[in-house]
């Protein structure tokens, strides 16, 4: 039996016989796959389209912008700057200010959201009673419109219309900061219970049999069993509500538009872009703000090794 | 077992087999659960998800005198502040623009991402990995970052205050999501029924159209609920980029009620105008449980 | 209906592996041909390609007379059953059977008589209005049946049809799947790894291993002239015992001792010692105490020692321990070991299956004289692997393609 090496094919893949309608020199494809890429091009192009229209021309345009002194209340003195912007923006306390506020809010609400949705999730996964219905209620912070989130914690806690008597939480600084986080904590906490309720429900069961066998706690399996096994998920929940915290824009607007030293990143940029319609100014924050984006993804996609390939939809 | 069937939609032993993730702790072999102490846990989740709507719903059915008086169930219940809000003249035109903004990006956002999602989960095409990699970061994307040029653009353009100067970001920040949510849907459906679709006699538009679109209906209409869901909840783009009533959605309208009406107190006219908006949500959510449920998860965790 | 012409035909993946290498292979209009082999030979690829769900890197495909490597699956005319039927899940049996008759744009009333045809045919009618997903495994093995037939395509192509159903149920869809072709006489491509089917159904079966067509032969050629020592050792069950021995003339040295063998097997230009590997059937040993005095003649007798008995009823299958020398042709038969999936042989210590009749005394662990058949045994050239026995049924068919009806 001729058990001959064949040699890596080179090129384009030589068509025996007489294939009519090759298109020159190209490479050999059937009526299948030349329909096959054809139809995938098709398919993809709106949405490709679409998505790069409106986030990386405008990103690119942001960009530019962002070397400019660009203000539109004083349209004649706009001008090519530099870096001058960045240099305001990075040596100004307000910015700072903003910083620490954004990775405050950013660090506790999704500290505590992993807390509390890993309890939401232990209960919804081994409850039965009233399963359907906390199932359903916990959907309802999800459901709920941002902003209307923020005005219900800000009406609770405000000394007129609120329950907690007097003294205003929204008048101070911690006390922005508590009642903001505790808004986030209770609108995405049930995002982040639903996603690691599918981790935890790809745990096998007989694992948990296994280690029951075994002699472990209820605790020790979830702590040396179940969460290893569900690490993946406990990641991308992270990763994606740590980005989206860090863009937390509506709640802060709604419950303390900024005062007290709570305004976010996303807050200052919106208020240079559109308040005071400095787009030169506004567009460096709002690069500088992508820029920690990238960041905080790269961290957890290098530091934690999480693969988003593998993890996100089989890739 | 004690779950209720999916909703009647039985779509063969395959497809069936995908529904397992649909509700994935369903043939789970367990023997606690129903204790006193995991129902106490169980009411305390529903506690917490459901007070400070409960709160906001007694605000907006109290009266000018007792809107200050720190009691869940209003003393006197009064439907005065829907009624000013409609005479108000201040939300209905925004009631409109969030419902046919919300409407439109989805039909759009639904239709154009399961074009994607299906050549994503089954064709090979160039450019596929960047594709899925571009949506995945447009996900994660601040919106902020683009609002300036937008603006800008916009005003030059005339998308400025228009529905189309909002359903274009709505739509870009929408695909995303639906791109990823359909993939995951489509990736459930066998392969080989395409391929017999196609030995059948099919091209593969009319296997995506004859097969796999009818099998992946449930999935369409989950992405639907996420996107409109999404849509509904904007409050940043409608700020920025409108100025007037002519397409500003309700979000961004109750920030105004604060600034600019006429009322000493405007939280009365917020709330109602919170629980408008909130019930058909929650009435969504209440019928669609299990879907949103699967949606969400999607593609998130492999399962 | 069709012949299908396969000229060269090679799978190559970008990577430069080939999953199928050159096959040549000509199925007559009306033939049944069974591809069969190991898991991993290509022969899926190869059925793949037929229908054209996997593109042709080289060579030439024909159906009937047209060359047809570069058409669409939908331009083929071909029909397929898959091997986990692939039913469309939200349509009825009636419209599963419909669907390509629909694509095609059919008249309704011709698709109502056609699909009322069909599943009378594979006795469907009663579950028409029914969805796959109520029905049982064999039904819906039908309803993917009906939907190939129902076109009356140029060929059927079947992909491990069986492998999802039980043993029983198994060996029912064989008979009904031989019934059906033979009703309708359509050419028939059908992969299997199962050697029982490749051997009950097809006219003619081809043996792939890595990509490459061993032999293509009817199922009684391949059992009794096997080309080479791959197909020898995967057609029947249990397996061909190969044995490493050494020809002087007509004389074959055996672990177990030396045989002579009839002038009809000694290779063509004997002469000469050499290594071979022999091969025997485990029907051609025998408890030599019951072998009768005619048959006597045409063996040879060796004592062994029985190690195991397995006892089956109407036979019993004794394992007889030798020790082989290793050396080139010990690697060879772990090669091919390795490439049948059975299990390792490697040392010096090995068995040999023998199949005794049932009526056989023969005791576990202890000695038994047995008796080989020479007249059935095989020599292979332990490098190349071809064989060196003169072929049995030289020249001649069982049956001609094409010609099956009985």
């Amino acid at each position: 039996m001729a058990t001959t090496q064949t040699p890596p094919a080179t090129g384009s893949v030589k068509a025996g016989g007489k294939h009519s309608g090759g298109s020159g020199g190209g490479r050999f494809q059937t009526d299948r796959a030349k329909a096959e890429r054809k139809l995938g091009l098709k398919l993809a192009a709106p949405a490709a389209i679409v998505m790069l229209a409106v986030t990386a021309y405008p990103i690119g345009y942001a960009l530019y912008l962002s070397l400019f002194r660009y203000d539109l209340r004083t349209p004649d003195q706009n001008a090519f700057v530099g870096f001058d912007n960045y240099a305001l923006i990075l040596t100004s306390s307000v910015w700072w200010q903003a910083v620490l506020s954004t990775t405050v809010i950013t660090v506790v609400s999704v500290a505590l959201e992993l807390v509390l949705g890993l309890a939401l999730a232990l209960v919804m996964h081994r409850a039965l009673s009233l399963r359907r219905s906390v199932r359903v209620a916990i959907l309802v912070p999800y459901g709920i419109i941002t902003v209307i989130s923020a005005y219900a914690f800000a009406f609770a806690v405000a000394p007129d219309t609120g329950f907690i008597g007097d003294g205003d939480p929204l008048g101070s600084r911690l006390g922005g900061w508590a009642v903001i986080i505790l808004t986030e904590v209770w609108k995405t906490t049930p995002f982040m219970s639903l996603l690691l309720l599918a981790g935890l429900a790809s745990v096998d069961e007989s694992l948990q049999e296994a280690a029951k066998v075994d002699g472990a706690t209820a605790t020790q399996r979830l702590f040396r069993v179940t969460l290893p096994n569900m690490k993946g998920a406990i990641l991308v929940a992270l990763l994606f509500r740590a980005l989206d915290a860090f863009r937390i824009f509506d709640t802060v607007y709604v419950q303390t538009a900024g005062a007290f030293e709570t305004q976010t990143i996303s807050g200052l940029g919106y208020n240079a872009l559109i308040t005071r319609v400095n787009l030169g100014l506004g567009s460096a924050i709002s690069i500088l703000l992508f820029l920690f984006i990238i960041l905080i993804a790269f961290i957890f996609v290098k530091g934690f090794k999480t693969n988003l390939g593998t993890v996100k939809g089989e890739g | 077992m004690t779950t209720t069937a999916i909703g009647g939609e039985q779509v063969g032993a395959d497809a069936q087999a995908a529904h397992s993730t649909w509700a994935p702790t369903r043939r789970r072999h367990r023997e606690a659960g129903r204790g006193p102490a995991w129902t106490i846990g169980a009411l305390a989740i529903m506690a917490y998800a459901l007070f400070p709507v409960a709160w906001i719903a007694s605000l907006s059915l109290k009266g000018e005198g007792d809107i200050a008086d720190g009691k869940l169930i209003p003393t006197k219940p009064t439907l005065d502040n829907y009624r000013t809000l409609f005479d108000s003249g201040e939300f209905v035109r925004p009631l409109i623009n969030s419902i046919g903004i919300s409407l439109i990006t989805t039909v759009l956002a639904v239709v154009i991402a399961s074009f994607a999602a299906y050549a994503i989960a089954r064709l090979d095409f160039p450019g596929k990995s960047l594709l899925l990699t571009g949506a995945l970061a447009i996900a994660m994307f601040p919106p902020v970052s683009i609002i300036g040029p937008l603006f800008n653009i916009w005003r030059s353009t005339g998308l400025y205050d228009t529905w189309p100067g909002l359903i274009l970001p709505f739509l870009t920040f929408a695909l995303p999501l639906a791109i990823w949510t359909l993939a995951a849907f489509f990736r459930e459906i066998p392969f080989d029924l395409e391929q017999a679709a196609q030995v059948d006699g099919a091209t593969p538009f009319q296997a995506f159209r004859k097969v796999i679109l009818p099998l992946a209906l449930p999935g369409v209409f989950t992405s639907a609920i996420i996107v409109f869901i999404f849509c509904w909840n904007d409050f940043l783009f409608s700020i920025s980029l409108t100025s007037t009533d002519e397409a500003r959605t309700v979000p961004a309208a109750t920030a105004f009620f604060t600034a600019s009406s006429n009322f000493i107190n405007p939280t009365g006219q917020i709330a109602a105008a919170a629980i408008i908006v909130t019930v058909p949500i929650i009435i969504m959510v209440l019928v669609f449980q299990r879907r949103i449920v699967a949606g969400l998860t999607a593609g998130a965790v492999k399962g | 209906m069709a012949a299908i012409t396969m000229r060269g035909v090679t799978k190559r993946y970008p990577d430069g592996t080939e999953a199928v290498k050159a096959v040549d292979l000509d199925i007559a209009d009306g033939e049944f041909v069974i591809l069969v082999g190991p898991s991993g030979c290509g022969k899926s690829t190869l059925l793949r390609m037929i229908v054209g769900l996997e593109d042709i890197s080289d060579g030439e495909m024909r159906i009937g007379d047209e060359l047809v490597n570069d058409r669409a699956p939908k331009d083929r005319d071909l029909a397929m059953v898959f091997q986990n039927y692939a039913l469309y899940p939200h349509l009825s049996v009636r419209e599963n059977i419909a669907f390509p008759l629909r694509i095609a744009k059919v008249p309704d009333a011709e698709i109502t008589k056609r699909v009322e045809e069909a599943a009378k045919v594979l006795e469907l009618t009663e579950n028409l209005d029914r969805k796959p997903a109520n029905l049982s495994g064999g039904q819906r093995q039908r309803v993917a049946m009906g939907r190939a037939i129902v076109r009356d395509p140029k060929a059927f192509l079947f992909d491990e049809p069986l492998s999802n159903l039980d043993a029983k149920l198994r060996v029912q869809m064989r008979t009904e799947i031989a019934r059906i072709q033979r009703k309708y006489g359509t050419t028939t491509v059908y992969v299997t790894h199962d050697q029982t089917e490749a051997m009950t159904l097809g006219d003619r079966v081809a043996v792939l291993r890595k990509g490459v067509v061993q032999q293509v032969d009817s199922p009684r050629n391949l059992y009794n002239d096997p080309a080479n020592l791959f197909v020898a050792g995967f057609i029947g069950s249990p397996s061909m015992n190969l044995l490493p021995g050494v020809l002087r003339g007509s004389t074959l040295e055996l672990p177990f001792g030396s045989v002579e063998l009839p002038a009809a097997r000694v290779p063509q230009g004997g002469g000469a010692e050499r290594q071979v590997i022999a091969g025997i059937r485990p029907e051609h040993f025998e408890d030599a105490s019951i072998v009768g005095d005619d048959d006597r003649g045409h063996g040879s007798t060796f004592r062994s020692r029985v190690e195991v008995i397995e006892w089956m009823g109407s036979e019993l299958y004794a394992y007889l321990p030798y020790s082989v020398g290793g050396g080139s042709v010990g690697a060879k038969l772990d090669e091919l070991a390795a490439d049948l999936d059975l299990e390792q042989t490697s040392g010096d210590d090995s068995q040999i299956v023998a199949r005794f009749d049932a009526a056989s005394r023969v005791s576990e662990g202890g000695d038994a004289e047995v008796w080989v058949d020479v007249r059935r045994v095989h020599l292979f050239d332990p490098d190349t692997g071809e064989t060196l026995t003169p072929r049995e049924t030289a020249g001649s068919r069982d049956h001609a393609p094409g010609a099956v009806q009985d």
